[in-house]
């Protein structure tokens, strides 16, 4: 095959990072064929701009800048189409809500989509991926103070989400109840 | 609440961003992937751009 080489290519490490990059690309398009077109991207534009990465430097979080570039230039192309929009919904369609860790699951997806992009890529990068607010910082071209205020932000916006959908499922049992009892005791009259 | 989140078991927030991002993570890297790698790696061989040994 290839002539041998004695040095390591930094390429040959990109096919580590896939797994990452492809979690990293669905936390930021919920639809995972616009993720792995945006990760296919992001493969070409790293090798074959491989002489801008420098050897020794953390190339998950290179990759992850490559990869937020992409989204967001390909999301100012397309500002009105809505199929990120129609991707959670199927996404959510498809997970079956036979478990309460399932519903569960779904209701923080569905909270987590009504975030605005940088809260969200701030959220997973420290919350999910393990970068440090350094890293994170670093990946998204902005100071450390500002990840650690879309982190907080995030958090306290997904709370509040979670909160009101958890009264709203209260409600709604609360309301079933009441008509089952309502129906006892109208039985029983 | 002013946990601070230094264990991860009781925070939700946490611990769903993790399930999420896991979920992807454990899936199998779809062909295309190693099908685009193995065609930037030939594609390259076939420039023969390193050190300047062009042969023709």
């Amino acid at each position: 095959m290839s002539s041998a080489q004695d040095k390591t290519d930094p390429r040959d490490e990109l096919v580590d990072h896939l797994p990452a990059m492809r979690a990293f690309a669905m936390s930021l398009t919920r639809n995972s064929a616009t993720a792995d077109d945006m990760v296919q991207d992001t493969l070409v534009k790293a090798w074959t701009n491989i002489e801008k990465f420098q050897a020794g430097t953390n190339m998950r979080a290179w990759l992850f800048t490559i990869l937020r570039n992409t989204f967001y230039s390909n999301r100012r192309k397309a500002v009105r189409e809505v199929a990120d929009i129609d991707g959670v919904f199927t996404d959510q369609l498809s997970q079956k809500p036979d478990h309460d860790g399932r519903l569960q699951m779904r209701d923080f997806n569905v909270a987590f989509a009504q975030l605005p992009d940088e809260q969200r890529e701030a959220l997973v990068l420290v919350g999910a991926s393990g970068f440090s607010y350094e890293e994170a910082a670093e990946t998204c071209g902005v100071k450390v103070g500002t990840i650690k205020s879309r982190v907080n932000r995030g958090r306290k916006r997904l709370t509040e989400l979670l909160d009101s959908s958890d009264d709203e499922a209260m409600e709604l049992t609360d309301s079933a109840t009441m008509a089952v009892v309502a129906d006892r005791v109208n039985g029983l009259m | 609440m002013t946990k601070k989140h230094q264990s991860n078991g009781d925070d939700p927030i946490e611990a769903n961003l993790k399930r999420v991002y896991d979920e992807v993570i454990k899936e199998e890297i779809p062909d295309r992937f190693k099908d685009l790698l193995a065609q930037l790696k030939a594609q390259d061989g076939s420039k023969g751009n390193d050190s300047g040994g062009a042969t023709q």
